[in-house]
């Protein structure tokens, strides 16, 4: 079968591939720069076709709450959002975390802070990497560089969040949402049917059949010691995760005496300072975190040893670089470009950052 | 006759509800709560929906309304039970989805999923506790709280220039488009009960057919937190709160 490549933005190949996936809901708040979400699939209307529901809330904080609802229930459940509203969503995704909910959360970031601006911005990268929300949880975060790593992301996104009943998050920018390109969108799923999430989610709250327990989603308990043990299983699942689901990708990576480390479109923009850089006879690779969170911390301490500096370059006024510096245990000196309130660097920029390290 | 050999199945005439179970109920004695959950567990249990209903509990009292009646819940974030059984119902049309909300959680917090699940017409219920107080956090002043009433927070009475009005939120979520019934009952006598359980058999129908969100406010008394035993409440509330919120239908179509 010849595959079917089309030309669309980013925000439009999440909606396409939520759909194809078998997704059953989308709840959302209209936002720059993420709004073709949801008004793709408004125009699709999967309502008519595979049966998603897809419904605009009052607000961000009734959306995520929708998508705690159904997610209860065991379905494949989703919202999207942008900065400011994604600060708003910080509580129910505490609360699915608590209460170990799937779902999945789409972040296309703008700078800030508080309105800020709708242009692009890597800045929420603290927020959905270190928390976000209240208590000791952490968020699967996916950041895609591409149109076709966002229609990706969602199947995966979805995927990892069941594997393990756990919130996941596409982290992108206004670069990835908005730019276009081609991609070749995944094939249709059918939606899970009802007896299937009964099985393989035993509990959904979907109403009890005589004979079995009462299935209750919450996030409290009072008894401390109980509490204790929650988080506890909650760390051990986190562990888990770390060892089993960290996805990263090098490019020149083998040879290098220098690496960049950028994720989403600061990665895609220092490709471009690689391949300026090697022609420059800088030997030079790109080190690109897929997983943030997971954070591929063993992977880039390998090359700790071997390579004599490390540029990070980031949308905002410097995130990651924590964890890259403790991912290296400074053995190797790391240095930071980036740009800031919703300016996108060129590769040109990159490039005199990195000479001027050397 | 004596009374041992009185008890045998024939000569029962009341019996604790199939669905609510043995757990020690959490609330005050004469707390209005015990009862409405009666209710509910009746009701559902009578109209044979058992295996097909989700509760959404609230923050607030009833925040483990889950304990007591033997089906599926979900617990959620202070306010938010509306959004959440707006999802579980479009998500499962034909499942019987209701939240059971206080007037903190459904008039203060919860203003704005309330108002938009009501104008949306989901159809689900919504059963309002109102007694005027926040119980659980110890009986501060909530958004229903009479004018002159004291609480935690508002020590020498409700004041309408330092705390504003009482909400009426049943009066206005009446004049929505998307509500199909706003009831207000209370569960201060037989009588009351039995009517009561009339209103919400008829809400759960409206949900199950489709006819919108159905609303049923029961106002209640919070003997904890209006420091008032369970019969002086009652009588403090039928003056007092039947007063500021009269009893019977808002609207009914």
């Amino acid at each position: 079968m010849v595959e079917e490549v089309k030309l669309m933005k980013g925000n439009e190949a999440i909606a396409h591939a939520a759909i194809r996936y078998g997704a059953d809901g989308y709840f959302g708040y209209p936002i720059t720069p993420q709004s073709e979400i949801m008004e793709t699939l408004m125009e699709e209307a999967p309502w008519e076709t595979t049966g998603m529901v897809v419904l605009q809330a009052e607000s961000e904080v009734a959306a995520i709450n929708m998508v705690y609802g159904g997610a209860a229930c065991g379905k494949r459940v989703m919202t999207s959002s942008s900065s400011p509203g994604i600060s708003l969503k910080q509580e129910g995704i505490s609360y699915m975390a608590g209460a170990e909910l799937p779902a999945l959360i789409v972040n296309v970031m703008r700078g800030g802070p508080g309105l800020g601006t709708i242009q692009p911005s890597q800045a929420d990268y603290f927020q959905t990497v270190k928390g976000g929300g209240h208590g000791d949880y952490r968020l699967i975060t996916l950041a895609p560089a591409s149109v076709q790593e966002m229609a990706d992301h969602v199947a995966l996104g979805f995927d990892l969040a069941f594997k393990y009943n756990n919130p996941a998050m596409i982290l992108a920018d206004g670069v990835i949402g908005q730019m276009m390109e081609k991609v070749i969108l995944p094939d249709f799923r059918p939606r899970k049917t009802e007896a299937e999430i009964r099985a393989e989610q035993p509990w959904a709250t979907l109403g009890k059949p005589k004979g079995r327990k009462p299935n209750i989603i919450t996030s409290l308990e009072l008894d401390s010691h109980i509490m204790e043990r929650n988080n506890l299983r909650f760390q051990e699942k986190y562990r888990k995760i770390e060892a089993n689901e960290v996805l990263y990708e090098e490019l020149l990576c083998a040879d290098a005496d220098y690496l960049i480390v950028a994720f989403g479109s600061a990665a895609r923009i220092c490709q471009k300072t690689v391949e300026l850089a090697r022609a420059e006879g800088i030997k030079v690779g790109l080190f690109r975190p897929i997983t943030l969170w997971p954070f591929p911390s063993v992977a880039l301490k390998k090359y700790a040893e071997k390579i004599k500096g490390i540029l990070t370059v980031e949308l905002n006024a410097g995130q990651m670089v924590e964890d890259i510096k403790l991912s290296v245990e400074c053995k190797v000196p790391v240095h930071f470009f980036g740009r800031l309130g919703g300016i996108v660097p060129t590769p040109d920029e990159a490039l005199k950052a990195l000479k001027a390290m050397l | 006759m004596n009374r041992m050999e009185m008890i045998k199945p024939e000569n029962l005439v009341y019996t604790k509800p199939r669905l609510m179970n043995d757990n020690p109920m959490h609330y005050c004695p004469g707390c209005s709560h015990g009862v409405i959950h009666k209710l509910v567990a009746e009701v559902i249990d009578e109209m044979g929906l058992e295996e097909q209903t989700i509760g959404i509990a609230p923050v607030g009292c009833a925040v483990f309304a889950y304990n007591y009646i033997d089906i599926d819940w979900q617990e959620a974030a202070h306010g938010r039970a509306p959004a959440l059984a707006t999802a579980v119902k479009r998500l499962n049309p034909d499942k019987m989805v209701f939240t059971y909300q206080g007037d903190g959680d459904l008039a203060a917090i919860g203003t704005a999923e309330t108002i938009h699940a009501c104008n949306r017409g989901e159809n689900i219920v919504i059963i309002f506790v109102n007694n005027a107080i926040y119980g659980m956090t110890g009986g501060q002043m909530a958004p229903t709280t009479l004018l002159n009433m004291k609480t935690a927070t508002c020590p020498f009475g409700r004041n309408e220039q330092l705390n504003g009005y009482p909400l009426k939120i049943a009066d206005l979520l009446a004049q929505l488009d998307g509500t199909c019934l706003v009831t207000r009952q209370t569960v201060h006598s037989a009588p009351a009960i039995k009517k009561a359980k009339r209103m919400l058999r008829r809400a759960f129908e409206n949900s199950m057919a489709k006819k919108g969100t159905s609303v049923v406010e029961f106002v209640s008394t919070c003997v904890s937190g209006w420091k008032m035993t369970p019969e002086q409440a009652n009588e403090w509330m039928m003056e007092n709160m039947c007063e500021k919120y009269p009893l019977g239908e808002l609207k009914d179509i």
